[in-house]
């Protein structure tokens, strides 16, 4: 069984444990502390020449050194590749400023008592004016201690990892990875709709613009009893039935007007045109982050358009205002109530919209109504 | 009529100066961005202006801007703005420029029926107000209280009021008499409490401000 950190090698079974390389490598972890310890020892030097002024400009300078080091060392009892966070220069110094004050004075005392007890104790018949039998004793004793030190340098070692690992990339730092990359997904798509809807409206809905027309000025030269007359009549009215409904689809792709105007103006247009009567009250300073107001703009969107679908309403409301950095958007009906997101994929899908941002969607939705979705971004 | 035409779409600019020609306007000048539309605007001097709200370089609103921007400059200017979608904060800001007069604002489907455009137009350069009926039909749905005490005909005259119609055309669209018709606007003006008022935009404009 391969073990990628020293506190998972310590699970093992003594012998396999004892006979593995982790306790040698935990010891040399600890004792890699004698290297920091020289940055504070200098630095307890350089008061003497330089003044009290020497001692914290000497110890600053070393701490990126310090923090490299103990960067590189982790690798000795902790084999997971630490992920890339993006705060990871102010980590490193707080792991150093803490290895500078602390960590590595307890190593060396940890080591020098685990190690050095045991080691002193073996050599009782050497160095110990002792009676002999006292010091083959202590020197037995001592080697049973041996394995005793093994586990406790090797805890030791892993707890300390454990604490670096945690102060470099704290926990959950691969999932807000995973986040990111969902949030640059969103964008992606974000950007493609974009395309879609500017290829559309300078394509096709301006063809057909010019298509309507021609077939405008053609029915002026006709006849309207005539069949030809007709037909260019009929080819007209489908040409204009056929630009409305293209202009519907390129509106549901993108909001021209979210780009240009803010959340505040492209909700009042949803709400225009929507079916069902809605009140909005947007008070917003300004603009908000793009991510922000898109998102919260395809939350009203889609809430609107279940309210004209489902709710039965007969009047509606949207509020939008921020509150301490965190955009709140709330839309409300009149309706039959008894939304749940657990039967359509419209809520889910609102839901995963809105992690991606950070934000959370709250639902109230008794059976008989009123009907009240919540929604929170934060905006910063 | 001179017009000058911005347009950055070829096609539709060649249809619409074709149209208009054959119309008996003279088009002055054709432009595909906004720059290009402040400049032909102070150097022919045009009746009247044809712009699209978006166009180049932004492909945002930058038409829009442009002919807000020539309101300001030339207030006499006869303003009709063409956009693909009905936008209630692009009419709005449209409308507030010189208090309304000699502004137009229409989807760009309503092209294809050319005599009601050139018409449209020629109501915007006489110093009249022309709102696409689209706009008029989401605020009547916007606000239920007291156009909802509106009935379908008059709401259906009050879509003609905003396109800036005259009561013998909004009679003869409807196939009814002209003193229906002042009968319906009596009804409308009544129900929403705005003074009669026989001027043709200003009425227009009593019962936008009154929308907004």
């Amino acid at each position: 069984m391969l073990n990628r950190t020293a506190l998972e090698a310590l699970t093992r079974r003594p012998l396999p444990f004892l006979g593995s390389a982790w306790p040698w490598r935990s010891a040399a972890y600890l004792l890699a502390s004698a290297v920091p310890g020289v940055a504070v020892g200098v630095a307890a030097f350089a008061t003497i020449p330089l003044g009290w002024v020497g001692a914290p400009v000497v110890l600053a300078l070393s701490l990126p050194f310090v923090a490299w080091f103990e960067r590189r060392r982790l690798r000795l009892v902790d084999g997971v590749p630490l992920p890339e966070v993006p705060d990871r220069r102010r980590r490193e110094a707080g792991l150093a400023v803490f290895t500078v004050l602390a960590l590595w004075w307890i190593d060396l005392i940890m080591l020098a008592f685990t190690v050095g007890g045991p080691v002193i104790l073996i050599l009782s018949p050497v160095v110990q004016p002792l009676a002999d039998s006292v010091a083959v004793v202590a020197s037995v004793g001592g080697v049973l201690l041996l394995p005793v030190a093994a586990y406790t340098i090797t805890a030791w070692g892993g707890a300390r990892g454990v604490m670096v690992r945690a102060m470099l990339a704290p926990q959950g730092a691969e999932l807000s990875e995973v986040l990111r990359s969902r949030a640059r997904l969103v964008d992606a798509f974000e950007v493609e709709r974009r395309r879609i809807e500017r290829d559309l409206h300078d394509g096709a809905q301006q063809r057909l613009v010019s298509l309507s027309m021609t077939l405008g000025l053609a029915r002026l030269d006709l006849p309207d009893d005539s069949p030809t007359g007709r037909l260019i009549e009929r080819a007209h009215d489908e040409a204009k039935q056929a630009l409305a409904e293209l202009r519907e689809l390129i509106r549901g792709v993108h909001s021209q007007v979210l780009t240009d105007r803010g959340l505040g103006a492209a909700v009042r247009d949803v709400a225009g045109r929507s079916p069902v009567p809605v009140d909005v009250a947007v008070e917003l300073d300004g603009r908000l982050p793009a991510p922000v107001e898109v998102t919260a703009y395809y939350v009203v969107s889609e809430a609107l358009a279940n309210l004209a679908k489902h709710s039965r309403a007969t009047s509606g409301a949207v509020t939008a205002r921020v509150e301490r950095g965190t955009l709140v958007v709330e839309v409300r009906d009149d309706g039959t109530g008894g939304a749940d997101p657990a039967k359509g994929t419209g809520l889910t899908g609102l839901a995963d919209r809105l992690a991606v941002v950070g934000g959370r969607l709250s639902l109230s939705s008794p059976v008989g109504g009123p009907t009240l979705i919540r929604v929170e971004i934060p905006c910063a | 009529m001179r017009v000058v035409i911005a347009e950055d779409a070829v096609l539709l600019r060649e249809g619409l100066v074709g149209l208009l020609e054959r119309f008996g306007h003279t088009v002055a000048a054709s432009v595909g961005d906004a720059p290009a539309l402040l400049a032909a605007v102070a150097e022919h001097r045009p009746d009247a202006v044809v712009t699209d709200v978006r166009m180049p370089p932004g492909f945002s609103d930058e038409g829009l801007r442009a002919a807000l921007e020539l309101r300001e400059r030339h207030p006499e200017l006869a303003v009709l703005v063409l956009s693909q979608y009905v936008e209630q904060t692009y009419a709005a800001e449209l409308l507030e420029s010189g208090a309304g007069a000699g502004i137009g604002y229409l989807l760009k489907d309503r092209i294809g029926d050319v005599r009601e455009f050139v018409e449209a137009l020629d109501r915007v350069a006489a110093g009249g107000t022309v709102v696409d009926p689209e706009v008029v039909r989401q605020l009547l749905r916007r606000r239920r209280d007291p156009l909802a005490r509106l009935t379908p005909r008059e709401q259906q005259v009050l879509g003609l009021i905003a396109e800036g119609r005259t009561n013998a055309s909004i009679a003869k669209e409807l196939f009814v008499t002209e003193a229906a018709v002042a009968k319906h606007i009596a009804n409308i003006f009544a129900k929403l409490d705005l003074p009669p008022e026989s001027d043709g935009h200003r009425r227009v404009l009593a019962v936008l401000a009154y929308l907004r």
